[in-house]
């Protein structure tokens, strides 16, 4: 630690730390625009000039490291002098029309030229012009001319996003920002440069000119999408969102929210939403009164339950309903008699169920991603399944760790990963045996007192070849000092689950890591904690999957559009057709309109109140921003009612807070999250086919599931903006280059994929980093969703 | 796609560099696609982007920042004319005329046979022999008078 003084005010600060970081900690402001604390310095806006004792001239406060003894002056009249000066430069050809501009209000520039800029320009011959620039539909750059070139959009993507896509082009007068020849920006944290932007140079597209800053009142929230939970703060005129920015919190999102996060609001307003409950009629929907809506749907149920029984009504609901909603479901489903509730809607392999001591979760706060110095990522498509838990570990493996990989497809991380195994989905199983048997050879057999690992299952162990690859794998993780074994949701959604995350338990055991389950959704670990599963409670049932393959009479739907949301949409889709009720509770109008008996609307996580259980287990409850949408109205709500109409007790809530502590009064959060498994023994682990040699029968493929980021739930697939970026792009067929040569296909043909005798076509596309046998189908998009599950085999013929 | 004779000479700068700091070469190898083509166009900045596995905006960072390199197409031959302060005290506007009225082009265009390009340039760091000019960026030509560029040009249009 040094001390040095500012405007007379004695700090201490640690070594090689700056005179910025120093005035921070003294609580004075040093004014500047290229500085932040995120991102490398630049010193090129020159704003922050201060005086220092015995330095001959201002010096930059965000480049010059504090010394022991330093004596610096922000105000002195030197410094006041520089920055005066430093303004007067950055105004000459900087637009002076603040009014018209879209950041008024809201510009640090402005803000700063009220302390610092003089009442009028004394420079009046001709100011720069720069043109417009396309860079996709989520940044606007209509007003490029008021750049002031501070970089940190550049830094941003290559520090924060891992890609740089945009750069400084020509120098001096005529340096501009811009992409490669008006290529699109891709990144999926995109948005955040539009807060980094000091001036009104980048904009939101979507939000441009729909309000001005002081006409929004500020409503803080939660992300309902990726298991994080970022902080959010919904900007709201007349009763709407007009836009969602980041609340900064260190231990969750940092000052970044993904565009996922930040865009989907452009759903809240679709003309899809849902805003009278309706009721078929003659095949017709009519639009009634909530009173009507709900007596038909108890009415329904108790019918049902009456002349079939309660179990065969069935309850799915996304993991991204709120913890309030998850837990009123599986109270009135249990209330009723029926164990049938889940929220899994994409997994495929329960067998783990009942076997789980705790709550699955991400093994780890969230901020100790950043300290890890080995990875092993199993199954996931990281970066858009989890944009911001990927922009930590890039900070991770740019510190110094090592990222290695298990999976099925190779998209770029962007980031350095050591090692990667990219086998069939058939495969993966073997793989992460291959790493355990290296880990066991490596430290001589556990004993059994020191390690979780089952003795028994170590014979499965023994007819398994490692390769080289699993051997590096094994050596990284073994030589980090603080390993973490993350399981993504591909991994989850796989149909041997159990399996990998048993495998992946017994790794990071072996080599002291971290162990834990990357969330797909916002409530993808407070949905067990809701007891939104059927094995919850003492009233038992049958899971996501088995409630379509045994079809039910009554299913009721919070939120799942089972068409997209399910492992398998062609069973999901059969199943309700065949039922004899389908109550869709749904913010939006979507297929169920086919299939459903009652449409029952339901609010978006801004029209209402509730709770959010991350993946590291922490709970964040929001207040709704706005009214519901016409008569929409909270979940929980709807649900109080039902459970009121069909009597069951304790269903006499007044708010979703006390829905909330009742459910969890049940224990302490942190207690009843725990990632281990009792009672797991290793199948004995055959080679898939591929591994096996065995030539594939021609045209046949595993089929490689990702949900696409911008398809992934019910509200993003309705974002407009963000369904215009290259993320939305139809799905494709995704293959090897050897494979479709083999089919006689080129790339951007049309291809006929056939699976559970359904056939769509769709595009075909080479990925020669995919491995052979594979064919890469997304799901959560309309163009696919009449294929079966999203793992299993599938063929690939010539349209 | 970058020619093999461009892959070789890149490969040779390379050797220079640690091996993780491929766009250490990204000057060079941009030099070596002007040496062959006469320009640069975006096309081969993202080859050489590839090649160097460096982001495509970076090499056109790289590109634009620099005087010399031809971001469009220019002559067979490329004049650059010094009009910094040294040259133009010696007479470099009279250059620039001669040049222009000779070849009937001004600064950034090319004669309507492809032979020749003209550019404005800085000082070069030669201020002994102003005004003066560079060929093709490679050869200097100090100490200009109409006979001396009579005479270069000459040269120039027979070879």
């Amino acid at each position: 630690m040094i001390n040095i003084e500012i405007d007379g005010k004695l700090v201490e600060t640690e070594r090689g730390s700056t005179v910025m970081d120093a005035a921070h900690k003294a609580g004075v402001y040093i004014p500047h625009f290229c500085y932040h604390k995120k991102l490398s310095i630049a010193a090129n806006c020159r704003m922050c000039l201060v005086e220092v004792e015995k330095a001959p001239k201002p010096l930059p406060a965000c480049a010059t490291p504090a010394a022991e003894g330093m004596k610096v002056h922000t105000h002195s009249e030197l410094a006041i002098k520089a920055q005066k000066g430093v303004m007067e430069f950055l105004l000459i050809n900087h637009p002076l029309d603040c009014p018209i501009c879209d950041q008024g209000g809201e510009c640090q520039l402005q803000d700063i030229a009220v302390g610092y800029g003089g009442g009028a320009s004394r420079y009046t011959e001709e100011k720069r012009m720069v043109n417009p620039k396309q860079i996709g539909e989520l940044i606007s750059t209509l007003e490029m001319s008021r750049c002031i070139q501070c970089t940190r959009c550049v830094r941003f993507g290559q520090e924060i996003a891992g890609q740089m896509e945009l750069g400084m082009a020509n120098r001096s007068e005529h340096a501009e920002i811009m992409s490669f020849v008006d290529s699109a920006v891709d990144s999926e944290l995109s948005g955040n440069m539009i807060d980094l932007c000091p001036v009104g140079a980048l904009t939101s597209k979507p939000f441009r000119y729909t309000a001005r800053s002081w006409e929004l009142s500020r409503r803080k929230s939660v992300s309902p999408h990726d298991g994080l939970g970022a902080n959010l703060a919904l900007h709201v005129k007349e009763n709407k969102v007009a836009r969602v920015v980041p609340v900064e919190n260190e231990a969750v999102n940092e000052c970044w929210i993904s565009d996922k996060d930040r865009f989907s609001y452009e759903g809240l307003n679709s003309p899809e939403r849902l805003t009278k409950p309706m009721i078929r009629q003659d095949n017709k929907w009519i639009e009634v009164d909530w009173a009507v809506a709900l007596e038909y749907v108890a009415n329904g149920l108790r019918q049902i339950a009456g002349s079939a029984g309660a179990e065969y009504i069935a309850a799915l609901a996304t993991p991204h309903s709120t913890f309030e909603e998850l837990y009123l479901l599986q109270k009135l489903m249990r209330g009723i008699g029926s164990g049938n509730v889940d929220f899994r809607l994409r997994q495929s392999d329960f067998s783990s169920d009942g076997k789980l001591t705790g709550a699955p979760w991400l093994g780890m706060p969230v901020s100790e991603i950043n300290a890890c110095d080995r990875f092993l990522i199993v199954g996931s498509f990281l970066r858009k399944d989890h944009p911001l838990l990927a922009q930590r570990i890039r900070q991770a493996v740019k510190a110094g760790g090592e990222a290695n990989v298990v999976h099925a497809g190779d998209d770029d991380l962007l980031m350095k990963v050591a090692n990667k195994a990219i086998v069939a989905p058939a495969d993966m199983v073997n793989q992460l045996a291959q790493i355990l048997k290296a880990l066991i050879e490596d430290q001589g057999a556990p004993s059994t007192q020191s390690s979780v690992l089952n003795p028994q299952s170590l014979p499965a162990l023994q007819g398994i070849e490692i390769t080289d690859t699993a051997l590096s794998i094994a050596k990284s993780l073994a030589a980090g000092e603080r390993a973490a074994v993350l399981l993504g949701n591909f991994a989850q959604q796989h149909p041997q689950a159990g399996q990998l995350a048993w495998l992946a338990e017994q790794i990071a055991g072996l080599c002291s890591a971290k162990f834990g389950f990357l969330g797909e959704a916002a409530n993808s670990t407070g949905g067990y904690l809701a007891g939104a599963v059927p094995f919850a409670a003492t009233v038992q049932g049958m899971n996501a999957a088995q409630m379509l393959e045994n079809p039910r009479k009554a299913y009721l739907l919070l939120n799942a559009e089972v068409e997209l949301d399910m492992h398998n949409p062609q069973l999901a889709i059969a199943a309700m057709r065949k039922a004899d009720m389908v109550v869709a509770m749904s913010a939006f109008k979507h297929q169920a309109m086919d299939y459903a008996d009652v449409l029952l609307p339901i609010a978006p996580f801004t029209e209402t109140s509730g709770t959010f259980v991350n993946a590291e287990g922490r709970a964040q409850s929001f207040k709704g921003a706005v009214k519901p949408l016409g008569d929409a109205r909270p979940a929980w709500k709807v649900l109080r009612v039902l459970g009121n109409l069909l009597d069951v007790a304790g269903f006499d809530y007044n708010t979703s807070e006390a829905v909330r502590d009742e459910c969890l009064s049940q224990g302490a959060l942190a207690d009843r999250l725990d990632n281990h498994m009792d009672d797991v023994e290793l199948q004995g682990i055959q080679p898939g086919p591929l591994l096996q040699g065995g030539e594939a029968q021609p045209g046949k493929f595993q089929r490689v599931t990702d949900v696409p980021i911008y398809f992934a739930d019910a509200l993003v697939r309705r974002a407009a903006s963000l369904q215009q970026t290259n993320d939305a792009a139809p799905p494709v067929a995704m293959l090897h280059g050897d494979e479709l040569q083999k089919l006689g296909l080129q790339s951007g043909d049309l291809a006929c994929v056939t699976q559970g005798g359904i056939s769509v076509q769709l595009t075909v596309k080479i990925d020669g980093k995919l491995p052979r046998g594979v064919v890469r189908v997304p799901a959560g998009h309309p163009a696919t969703s009449g294929l079966g599950a999203m793992f299993g085999e599938l063929t690939v013929e010539r349209a | 796609m970058l020619s093999s004779l461009i892959q070789d000479q890149i490969n040779r700068e390379l050797k220079k560099y640690p091996v993780d700091q491929k766009q250490s070469a990204v000057m060079s190898a941009l030099r070596f696609v002007q040496d062959e083509k006469g320009w640069i166009s975006t096309d081969d900045m993202s080859d050489i982007a590839d090649y160097l596995n460096m982001p495509q905006i970076a090499v056109l960072e790289v590109a634009t920042f620099y005087h010399m390199y031809n971001l469009k197409p220019m002559g067979k031959t490329t004049i650059t004319v010094c009009t910094n302060l040294s040259c133009t005290l010696c007479g470099a506007e009279d250059t620039v005329a001669y040049l222009e009225s000779k070849l009937g082009i001004g600064f950034g265009e090319v004669t309507a046979d492809g032979k020749f390009g003209l550019r404005e340039g800085e000082c070069m760091g030669a201020c002994m022999d102003a005004p003066l000019f560079t060929i093709n960026n490679k050869k200097l030509c100090g100490r200009l008078n109409h006979e001396k560029i009579d005479q270069i040009l000459a040269e120039l249009d027979k070879s």
